[in-house]
């Protein structure tokens, strides 16, 4: 996933003594009841819905453990282990290896499932196993496409209370997520502020910045204007892979930053010395990186989904919904022990953007944590940077 | 005051046994990191007397804010055994996570920062342990500290203090003493002032000074009309006039 992933050694098998070992992936019928479908934000209304969610841990009895993990724009709930079943080919990756936060969940980790009951849960409009564009409408037999609901991250908030309502959790110990995850765990802080005690947001704020709204804007355009993409018809022919990859790729480097793609990969050429004046083909090392990203990226994802979560983030802004546009306003509703983690170099969700919460968190009078940490990863580094994060996730899990 | 007592479930506690309980508690962690240093109880009074200080001026229950909080000892401290609702900064990272191990809720950021994020008259108390010398804009920071909180804890070095007086006078080199061990080359102290700058400067800007305490000759005393030679450091409470 990030630039440095492939020097990331410390890949722990299903029989680590570190590792949660194999995992089984669960769903959840929501909202079933005909006389109370889910309401969405933005006026939709739709049920049942299924959600897709794994668990590492056990529940205690007086069910006060309960820790939730928010997953990323084009993440699952498959945060931690190896998946005992990989079925199809959006979850042949799963074969190679763990669930995308292993490093951080696990026995004796930092987010220890020897401790702690670990949920994570996909998103609504995700393509892996709740329901989504991808999904058949059960109204007429066919995908849903474009014809899918528009979500939020507000709905998403509201569906993962009620999954952990359903699983008879009321209060969670902690939520944590970076980047979207992050959002997502800030606004269930604000939605259900006595039903969180602990909250810590990575690489993520109250709001996509301006430029963020601009690269998810590219990202949808090269989807949207795929020969294949078909106004989201497509289930039945070729997907529109094209435009995915360019989504990708273009992401992809708003995930890294100058100096980690620098270091990494600098002018040099893809397995020659000199050029060969191609306009077609690879020359550089960094073409050839992304190019690898976006084949394995398109391989495991579904466009339609990118569509409507990418939507998501860009419409999620946190003073809007619950201050009338005012921040400090907005924090005062948290009752949650809050850290805010930024790191240097990230330009997607930038240290400037993570202190605007901070402040106003301090402006309402809530006693908060927040740390910069120095890094040259760029977005990625909440996912890089692990020896920092496993050490902040453990000081902010400790009482 | 000190006839205030203090309910928990374990008992009833008057503000002075809440305030050595504290203390003990404080120093108990401080004497594990000072084990090695050759007179390990000398090294923790000295650098914790101001601790001692402010312990017994906190009223429990009060909102806390520590500017440079350190490892956080005396805000984890106030935050667990006075129950005080606290919020702290501090710019080193090491010492900033070692302060949220505590339990303090630490703003890893340089002071100048974040003054500007909080209301006026948001704390009741806010600290600044041996700092003021240290920064560029100290006016700008004690006028801050002054807004944003009730009272304001400010302790400093004293450079009136007669070692610190005869260096400059009789040996013609810039002090160095026990309190003061750097050279001028590497010094933190940026602005030097003595007690009685300090006291100038307060009244100049109707800032109420509230008789403070000194460390002088090893011991703390209430500050008195010699303190600005006698004194080493000094502690002072100050509020707006």
């Amino acid at each position: 996933m990030s630039v440095d992933g492939d020097e990331i050694k410390e890949i722990h098998g299903p029989d680590h003594p570190e590792s949660v070992g194999w995992t089984k992936s669960q769903k959840m019928e929501l909202f079933a009841d005909p006389d109370n479908p889910l309401t969405l934000e933005a006026g939709w209304v739709i049920g049942p819905i299924e959600s897709e969610y794994e668990t590492y841990g056990k529940l205690n009895d007086s069910a006060s453990n309960a820790v939730l993990i928010c997953h990323a724009l084009t993440g699952d709930a498959h945060a931690a282990g190896w998946d005992s079943n990989p079925v199809g080919p959006l979850r042949e990756y799963r074969k190679k290896k763990p669930g995308w936060w292993d490093t951080m969940i696990g026995p004796g980790k930092a987010i220890d499932t020897s401790r702690f009951f670990v949920i994570c849960i996909n998103v609504l409009g995700s393509c892996y196993g709740s329901t989504g564009p991808s999904s058949v409408n059960p109204e007429t037999g066919q995908p849903w496409g474009l014809r899918f609901p528009v979500v939020t991250v507000g709905d998403w908030a509201r569906v993962q209370m009620e999954l952990l309502t359903r699983l008879g959790i009321y209060r969670l110990r902690a939520v944590i997520g970076g980047s979207m995850g992050g959002q997502i765990g800030l606004e269930m802080a604000l939605a259900y502020p006595d039903r969180v005690r602990s909250m810590a947001i990575l690489s993520a704020g109250h709001r996509v910045t301006t430029q963020g709204l601009a690269f998810n804007a590219v990202g949808r355009h090269a989807i949207i204007n795929d020969p294949n993409f078909k106004s989201g018809d497509y289930y039945l022919g070729p997907p529109p892979l094209s435009g995915l990859a360019a989504a990708r790729m273009m992401a992809q480097i708003t995930y890294l930053s100058e100096e980690s793609m620098g270091n990494k990969f600098g002018r040099r050429l893809r397995g020659k010395d000199s050029p060969d004046f191609t306009l077609t083909g690879i020359e550089f090392e960094m073409e050839s990186y992304l190019n690898h990203q976006a084949e394995s990226f398109v391989a495991r994802y579904d466009a339609n989904s990118y569509l409507y979560i990418t939507r998501a983030m860009d419409y999620y802004e946190a003073a809007e919904k619950w201050g009338s546009g005012d921040l400090a306003k907005t924090a005062a509703r948290i009752k949650a022990k809050t850290m805010v983690v930024s790191f240097s170099s990230d330009w997607l969700f930038p240290p400037e953007l993570c202190r605007e919460l901070v402040s106003a968190m301090c402006l309402a009078g809530c006693p908060v944590s927040y740390v910069n940490i120095p890094s040259r990863y760029g977005h990625d580094a909440f996912l890089v940077e692990t020896e920092a994060v496993r050490r902040l996730i453990r000081i902010f899990l400790k009482d | 005051m000190v006839d205030d007592i203090y309910r928990f479930p374990e008992g009833d506690l008057t503000r002075a046994e809440l305030v050595d309980l504290a203390m003990t508690h404080l120093l108990g962690k401080l004497r594990d990191e000072y084990k090695e240093s050759p007179r390990p109880e000398t090294s923790v009074v000295r650098r914790r007397w101001q601790d001692r200080v402010i312990l017994g001026e906190i009223v429990p229950g009060s909102t806390v804010l520590d500017l440079g909080c350190g490892r956080g000892e005396l805000m984890g401290c106030l935050i667990g055994e006075m129950g005080a609702k606290g919020q702290a900064v501090e710019v080193d990272p090491e010492a900033a996570m070692a302060a949220m191990e505590l339990g303090v809720p630490v703003l890893n950021l340089d002071l100048n920062e974040v003054l500007g994020d909080f209301p006026d008259s948001s704390f009741d108390y806010v600290i600044l342990e041996s700092t003021l010398q240290t920064l560029k804009a100290p006016l700008k920071v004690m006028n801050e500290i002054l807004r944003v909180g009730r009272r304001g804890i400010v302790s400093f070095p004293n450079f009136g203090h007669w070692r610190v007086r005869l260096d400059l006078a009789v040996r013609g080199r810039m002090p160095v003493t026990q309190g003061l061990p750097y050279g001028w080359y590497d010094t933190p102290n940026i602005h030097l002032f003595t007690l009685s700058d300090f006291f100038d400067w307060c009244k100049e800007s109707q800032v109420k000074a509230d008789p403070g305490f000194a460390l002088a000759d090893g011991q703390i005393q209430p500050l008195s009309e010699e303190s600005n030679i006698s004194a080493e450091e000094v502690l002072v409470f100050l509020e707006k006039a």
